[in-house]
């Protein structure tokens, strides 16, 4: 991966989350949270319906940045901002997320600053979304 | 502030653990799922997605936000932040022992804000990760208000 430079972009991708993601998720993390499975409850604290794990969207977030790396575990640092939910209907379509990525900054021991968005209908999900990576 | 909860006893990192939020979260990378592509990468085993490192530091935050003296509501809770630094990734055979800590708590426009701390380290004390989540709690700061 060489002539990686300060507006660098990496390649965005799509992702799609259903209710049988949201499902498999709460069972592989341990999050049972009923606002990510049951609209009855979501819709009584206020939901538009049921939303996706806040930590299911930063997890697609990251594929951005660790499909660019290939060793994930090239990842050091990784953060994001919780702005606004992703409501997933009960349906065969669900909801799409769209994450792009691009280096904003070179640091020093061959290590660079990519800043990420995530979307869903246009509005940001994620927001002050970030990562540090060793370069390959 | 700066309060310390106690260390939890250690999580061992399953390899089926670690293929299961992989393939949960969709992800088909070989350095999850494929031992000799994990080996190939320089790791003992497979390793972790960055973002598994919640699932165990989740057990730790949560004593945080449970706590009866800060008094949260935790029906009310909303995750608003979250950051991960690495000192390695997550290897499946590990065994990680979480601790955390209270960095700071707030109250904002009625809301409870109270950022937790987890470091995660193996039993030999081997720093892995520090997860930060910061945690809104709508609400419960009116009553002081």
């Amino acid at each position: 991966m060489s002539a990686i430079a300060v507006g660098t972009t990496l390649p965005a991708q799509t992702f799609r989350v259903t209710r049988f993601d949201l499902v498999r998720y709460a069972g592989a993390s341990g999050d049972f949270n009923p606002i990510h499975w049951s609209e009855r409850f979501a819709t009584s604290v206020g939901l538009p319906d049921v939303i996706a794990h806040g930590m299911f969207t930063m997890a697609e977030a990251a594929r951005v940045v660790t499909d660019w790396l290939g060793d994930p575990g090239l990842l050091e640092e990784y953060a994001v901002r919780f702005t606004r939910p992703v409501p997933v209907p009960d349906d065969d379509t669900g909801s799409v997320i769209e994450v792009a990525g691009e280096v904003t900054e070179l640091l020093e021991g061959d290590r660079a600053k990519v800043m990420l968005t995530a979307t869903h209908g246009g509005q940001k999900v994620l927001g002050n979304a970030w990562a540090i990576v060793r370069l390959p | 502030m700066g309060r310390v909860y106690p260390p939890t006893s250690a999580y061992v990192v399953g390899r089926e653990k670690v293929r299961e939020f992989a393939t949960a979260i969709g992800d088909a990378n070989p350095a999850y799922h494929d031992v000799s592509a994990a080996r190939a990468l320089g790791y003992a085993d497979v390793i972790a997605p960055p973002t598994f490192a919640f699932v165990i530091a989740y057990a730790g935050s949560s004593q945080a936000a449970m706590d009866p003296e800060l008094g949260l509501d935790y029906s009310r809770v909303v995750h608003g932040e979250q950051r991960f630094a690495f000192s390695r990734p997550i290897v499946a055979g590990d065994a990680i022992v979480a601790t955390a800590s209270i960095e700071t708590i707030r109250a904002v426009a009625g809301n409870d804000i109270l950022t937790t701390r987890v470091d995660l380290a193996t039993e030999a004390g081997e720093h892995v990760a520090t997860t930060t989540t910061v945690i809104v709690a709508r609400g419960t700061a009116g009553e002081d208000a």
